[in-house]
Order: C-alpha cells, then structure tokens, then sequence
C-alpha cells in the first residue's frame, strides 16, 4: 500500500493528487477523494479567512498512525491524506483524503474512517478571522460522535488475533 | 522536560514553549498540569479547566493519569479542530 502525507502550507491540487495515485494501475478500481474547504462562515457568521495552528512532527505522527489503521481495517491500495496550515481564505481547500482499493466499500468507508479521526485527534486548531477579531473553532460533540462510531468495530488485525 | 503549549492554551500561558523542572511529587500528566496552574495568574487561567485540555506525550495522545517519567515532550492544547 502506497500512503503519501503532507502537510503544507500552500493550495493543493486533488485532480493532480488522486491522477498521480492512480497512473500506470490496473489494480485499482475505485478511488474515493473527499476534499474540506473553507466556507466563509462560520457559526452563521461571516469570515476572513481561517488560520490553521498545528503540532509539527505531532501531526505527521498522528495522520500516519490512522493510515496504518485504516490499512490494517480495509484492503487498501493507496492512501493519500494533505493538510494545509497557515492562513487559508473561504473557497480554498484545506484537507485533501484520497483513498484507492479495488472496489469501493473499502475505499468510501476507509476516507470517512480517515476524516473522522483527522478531525478530533490530528494536532490542528482552527482559528477565524471576522470583522470583530480572531477567535478560536470550538470543537464539535458531533464530530467526537463521528469518530466514535469506528471503534465498535474491530479492525482486520485485531479480529485474527 | 520540555513542554509546548498550543492555541488557547498557548496565548494564556504566554510561550509556546519552555523547559521545566517540576518537582518529585508531580507523577502524572494531571498532577503536572495542577503544578503547572499554582505557578502564577496566566498558568491558573491556561489550566483552569483541566478536564478539557488535552495532553500529549513525546507525539502521543495520552490521559491525564499518564505517567510524565521520561518524557522527552509533553504538550498542552484545547480539543482538536483540524479537518
């Protein structure tokens, strides 16, 4: 399995990403990519721009450890997973998951699996920029209860132990 | 050890990072962050709701009754809002 992670600061490209994933592959039959943007609200209310804070070497540690689990849990034959920092403006794109496998159960299910977990455990606090300042995203009790779902199910490698 | 603080957490202590020397007594991530918070007015606001800080230690997520023992790196931050 073949797993790519970035964090960057600049714009990424997804059709360039998931076309560089699947190039020259026979194997591959399905390849989900799901892509966050920055909306320009927040709350309901208008925003700036955002700026991403992360834990540098944290992060990169985090997302990888969720790629193994999700190889580890779906037959998995690419793994692609950018995240931006720094400031981004509404409309850019701000996480990039591209997940490939033969068929697409595995490829659906492993890029939610991803989003869930980059969302409550991957080292990024979101900050808005308004009219009336900065100020800190709080986090989302659904976003917990997202990711929560995928630890009643036992993944591949703990079910053959 | 080292500690680093991030976000909300970062603005109140005032660095965003530092080196530290607690003492004996302080065994767990918990107990850190209560030490920590006695220190002076910034820390006591960082840390006054401890439930909802979320700690690392050397890259890992960990719980409050962690032991702090060998860490190299041990992180201070609210809950996560990437994605």
């Amino acid at each position: 399995m073949i797993s790519t992670i970035r964090l960057q600061g600049e714009a990424f490209d997804a059709t360039a990403e998931t076309e560089g994933m699947t190039r020259g592959r026979t194997d591959i039959g399905a390849v989900v990519t799901f892509t966050g943007l920055c909306r320009a609200d927040e709350n309901g209310k208008p925003i700036a721009s955002l700026t991403l804070e992360h834990y540098s070497g944290m992060a990169e540690a985090e997302i990888a450890r969720h790629v193994e689990e999700a190889s580890a849990r779906w037959p998995l034959l690419g793994v692609t997973v950018i995240h931006r920092y720094g400031r981004i403006i509404p409309g850019e794109g701000i996480v990039l998951v591209v997940t490939a496998s033969s068929h697409r159960e595995a490829a659906f299910a492993a890029a939610s699996f991803l989003m869930d977990y980059l969302k409550t455990r991957a080292p990024f606090w979101k900050q808005v920029q308004t009219v009336a300042g900065t100020a800190w995203v709080d986090a989302k009790t659904a976003d917990d209860l997202a990711a929560k779902r995928w630890s009643a199910l036992p993944s591949r490698r703990e079910a053959a132990k | 050890m080292k500690l680093l603080y991030f976000a909300w957490v970062r603005e109140r202590v005032g660095k965003a990072e530092e080196q530290v020397d607690p003492p004996a007594g302080v065994v767990t991530v918990g107990e850190l962050m209560a030490w920590l918070a006695q220190r002076n007015e910034q820390y006591a606001y960082a840390f006054e709701n401890a439930k909802v800080i979320r700690a690392a230690v050397d890259h890992r997520h960990v719980r409050s009754d962690a032991a702090i023992a060998g860490a190299g790196e041990i992180a201070f931050f609210p809950p996560m809002t990437g994605g």
